[in-house]
């Protein structure tokens, strides 16, 4: 019988001992995503940031409707590094509250938003004919209905509150999202190995966990990196007319969207909440790709 | 008429690496081979040998970057391919070398009728009229045996078959009247008796418009009765060059005689088994396929009545009864279409059937509850075609082999590494690859994961669906010594699925013959190869090519008048 020649030396000895050892892709995908130095760090921001907002109770400098009238709109000085806004509010103060909301609806809503579309998306594709007609259909039916409408109803039905705006958020979201899903859906399942496993009799369920929904992650991570910035900025839409949170309160959106009125006399009100968007979109991009490659065993250079 | 001694194209040390970021791929390294007029050249080898890659190269078609040509000449006409320019190139490509890819399904353009495509390079570049363009199509297209060009012109691509669709690729290959036609394995993709079929209308064309022929295939067999020449590539060098019967009769190079010597042929010794034990059977088994055109779960008519008027049944199984005996490989053999692959389907409950039943060690498989369905599952398994698309492109070697197993319970999560490394032993995968995931592997090394798989559960019975007309010849070799030691090894019975005869001949100890979903034919090997009953069994047969220069140009010529009037009615 033959046996094949090639022998991976440098791997050899470290192999065996460590096949005892489970596989899986997201331990694989872990050790390539530390090799990817920017993916790192953007993790790391992204965690400061995540902490800062966590603990900003306790560690801002000031109260986030704690007014200077008499101090007015000033630039950055010691006492307040990023500058007051018209009414003389810590900005610093302001974008630390500020981030615990964007950041939270960032998160969250996304969330929502992938795990009802990655699996509303895969069901419908790998089910086929009626199931995926109807459940596609549903979507369709979801996707024209007037957005607004959509939320001032949950508004005026539940009274304005801020999970349910990370809901109506993410119920919006997930749409594209399952669309997407679906799609690529439909051309995996006619790969052989979608057969192969069925003839192997594993369940429905245990193809959708561990054939199809590793292999759609590409495409989820990448619409996920660019859904997360359109979440935020869609609650700062909503805030701006009155339906998301409220004044004295603040997102980054809203303090960005107020910082435009005043962006000639008073340009620190818009630069550092756009900066810190900034630098989380793009820590977010980064990591997103970096999580898309690792995640790929064939884009591994080891 | 054509001065023989003249070479029309000869290359010298052509050498072209490609740069990646992986290192310098020495693709095709310091070859030199002529073509003279008239004449046809074989390249042969297996994939990544550089076969392709150094014909390409000389027509500017290699991406550049990451290709690179380091070094060499080829002199077409006196004109140096290597130094032309890009414009010079693009003359010579269209007019004087013309290029027929292996698949015609994806070189023909789906949106434009066949009438346009052929007729686009005379009107835009010859400054042809276009009814005078539209006529030289109608010319060519009869030339290669297409019924009807006068309609045939205003089709699209997909209502041809694979083999007319080769055809409309020759004619517009042809219609410039090129010097030199490169043939980049051009049947690969077809059926046996439509590859013998374009074999010989290129031979008829060569001789006629004194074409010269380079020939790049991976088949000796298809080489031995249309080659003059003979290249064997090896690794991007021509380990060996020569005339046709030097290179079969007398091969110098160990390559090459490794190359003649993995040809499968011969019989296998008929496995004993007793004639009684009857392990499945299949009774009147029927599968369909409803097909319409205007039928989309899209619209609402169809959603809510769930009726349509214009369903097209396609009968891909109809009516076949057969039975396979323990421990024995049945062969199933018939050209795409005959609905081979769907009654390896049916037969593992993978696709719905019409009517009929499946009984495997007396069970009524299409009786069995879902349930009762997963154990006898474990009992039958199927090894794909394709080893590229069969296996999970996330799942590493480990996992693939180890999830029937711990999904089965059939080991404990403790034990399981070791049956896994048992598993790689008996399909013979270095034990170290356990972690690598299927795109860092050969086809081949694919394919026995993908056998390591199916065998992982213990199954009694295989369907293997067409394993190994995806790999090299060699490959495909030790693949087939590896199915036979495995069957040998774990008593297994096997149904295997293939469209070629001398790969069935060679491992089956029966062989079933089906066409349009019908059993034609059912005998042991040595008789249907013997005393073939069924005219279709003989054709089938007789389109064989054989890997043996004399004896295949004899076959063709016999083959030659009953294929031109099969043509002629197959269209």
């Amino acid at each position: 019988m033959p046996r094949p020649t090639q022998h991976n030396k440098s791997s050899l000895t470290q192999i065996l001992p460590s096949i005892e050892k489970s596989t899986s892709l997201w331990m694989d995908g872990w050790i390539r995503l530390k090799k990817n130095t920017l993916a790192i760090v953007s993790l790391g921001i992204l965690v400061l940031f995540c902490a800062v907002a966590l603990l900003t109770p306790i560690i801002a400098p000031y109260g986030y409707e704690e007014q200077d009238l008499l101090l007015g709109a000033a630039g950055p000085s010691l006492a307040h590094p990023l500058g007051t806004d018209i009414f003389g509010r810590d900005m610093l103060t302001r974008v630390m509250y500020g981030s615990r909301i964007s950041l939270a609806v960032g998160f969250l809503a996304s969330s929502v938003a992938v795990f009802i579309g990655v699996i509303w998306g895969t069901i419908a594709g790998y089910s086929g004919g009626r199931i995926d007609a109807a459940m596609m259909r549903l979507v369709d039916i979801l996707y024209a209905m007037p957005f607004m409408i959509f939320i001032v109803l949950l508004m005026v039905v539940f009274g304005r509150n801020i999970l349910l705006l990370f809901l109506a958020i993410g119920a919006v979201e997930w749409l594209t999202m399952a669309r997407i899903v679906r799609g690529q859906v439909l051309t995996l399942k006619q790969q052989q190995f979608i057969e192969a496993a069925l003839s192997l009799g594993l369940s429905h369920w245990t193809i959708i966990r561990r054939y199809l929904i590793p292999n759609i992650l590409s495409p989820v991570i990448v619409y996920t990196t660019l859904t997360i910035p359109s979440v935020m900025l869609l609650e700062a839409f909503l805030s701006f007319l009155g339906l998301g949170i409220q004044p004295p309160e603040s997102s980054w959106g809203l303090l960005i969207s107020y910082g435009v009125e005043t962006m000639e006399e008073y340009p620190w009100l818009i630069f550092f909440p756009g900066l810190f968007l900034s630098i989380t979109l793009f820590a977010l991009n980064f990591l997103g790709d970096g999580l898309r490659d690792a995640l790929d065993p064939r884009t591994s250079k080891d | 008429m054509y001065i023989k001694n003249m070479a029309l194209l000869s290359v010298k040390n052509l050498t072209i690496r490609f740069h990646t970021r992986n290192g310098i791929i020495k693709a095709v390294e310091n070859i030199s081979f002529s073509v003279n007029r008239g004449e046809t050249l074989a390249i042969v080898g297996e994939s990544g040998s550089g076969k392709s890659v150094a014909c390409y190269g000389l027509l500017g078609l290699v991406p550049m970057p990451p290709g690179k040509i380091e070094s060499g000449a080829a002199y077409f006409n006196d004109i140096d391919l290597i130094q032309a320019k890009e414009q010079d190139l693009q003359k010579i490509r269209g007019n004087d070398i013309a290029v027929i890819f292996q698949d015609p399904m994806t070189s023909l353009n789906p949106y434009l009728t066949i009438g346009e495509q052929l007729t686009e390079p005379l009107t835009t570049h010859k400054g042809k009229s276009r009814s005078e363009a539209v006529i030289m199509a109608i010319k060519m297209l009869c030339e290669v045996g297409i019924k009807d060009p006068e309609q045939k012109i205003y089709s699209y691509p997909h209502e041809f078959s694979g083999g007319m669709q080769q055809r409309v690729m020759i004619a517009m290959a042809l219609m410039a009247k090129p010097k030199l036609l490169i043939c980049d394995e051009p049947t690969t993709a077809l059926d046996v008796t439509t590859q013998a079929q374009i074999l010989i209308l290129i031979k008829e064309l060569q001789k006629k418009y004194g074409i010269a022929v380079i020939f790049i295939s991976h088949d000796l067999g298809v080489v031995a009765g249309i080659a003059d020449k003979v290249a064997v590539m090896k690794e991007g060098l021509i380990v060996e060059e020569g005339n046709t019967e030097d290179i079969f009769y007398n091969a110098k190079n160990a390559y090459t005689q490794k190359l003649l010597s993995s040809i499968p042929c011969g019989e296998k010794q008929l496995a004993l088994c007793d004639e009684n034990m009857i392990f499945l059977r299949v009774n009147n088994l029927k599968v369909f396929f409803h097909k319409s055109n205007s039928y989309s779960p899209w619209s609402f008519a169809n959603m809510f009545s769930g009726k349509d008027k214009k369903i097209k049944v396609i009968k891909a199984v109809n009516d076949i009864s057969f039975e396979i005996r323990r421990g024995e490989i049945l062969g199933l053999v018939g050209e795409s279409g005959s609905g081979k692959s769907t009654l390896g389907r049916a037969i593992l409950q993978l696709t719905p059937i019409a009517s009929g039943n499946v009984v495997f060690d007396d069970m009524d498989l299409t009786l069995l509850l879902p349930s009762k369905k997963t154990s006898v599952r474990k009992r039958m398994q199927m090894i794909f075609q394709d080893p590229y698309s069969s296996l999970n492109p996330r799942m590493s070697v480990y996992d693939t082999l180890a999830e029937p197993l711990l999904y089965h319970r059939l080991v404990s999560r403790k034990d399981a590494a070791k049956e896994v490394l048992r598993l790689m032993d008996d399909v013979g995968l270095a034990r170290s690859a356990a972690r690598k995931y299927p795109h860092e592997f050969s086809g081949g090394q694919r394919q026995r994961i993908a056998i390591g798989r199916a065998i992982s559960t213990k199954p009694e019975f295989i369907v293997a669906d067409e394993p190994v007309s995806a790999l090299d010849v060699t490959v495909q070799a030790q693949i087939l010594e590896l199915i036979l030691f495995l069957v040998d090894k774990h008593n297994l019975t096997m149904m295997f699925i293939s469209h070629d005869l001398s790969v069935v001949r060679y491992i089956a100890d029966r062989i079933a013959v089906m066409r349009h979903g019908r059993l034609v034919e059912m005998e042991s090997t040595a008789d249907i190869f013997k005393t073939p009953s069924q005219e279709y069994t003989k054709q089938l047969i007789a389109a064989v090519p054989l890997a043996d220069p004399i004896k295949e140009k004899e076959r063709q010529i016999i083959a030659g008048n009953k294929l031109k009037f099969m043509t002629r009615e197959s269209i």
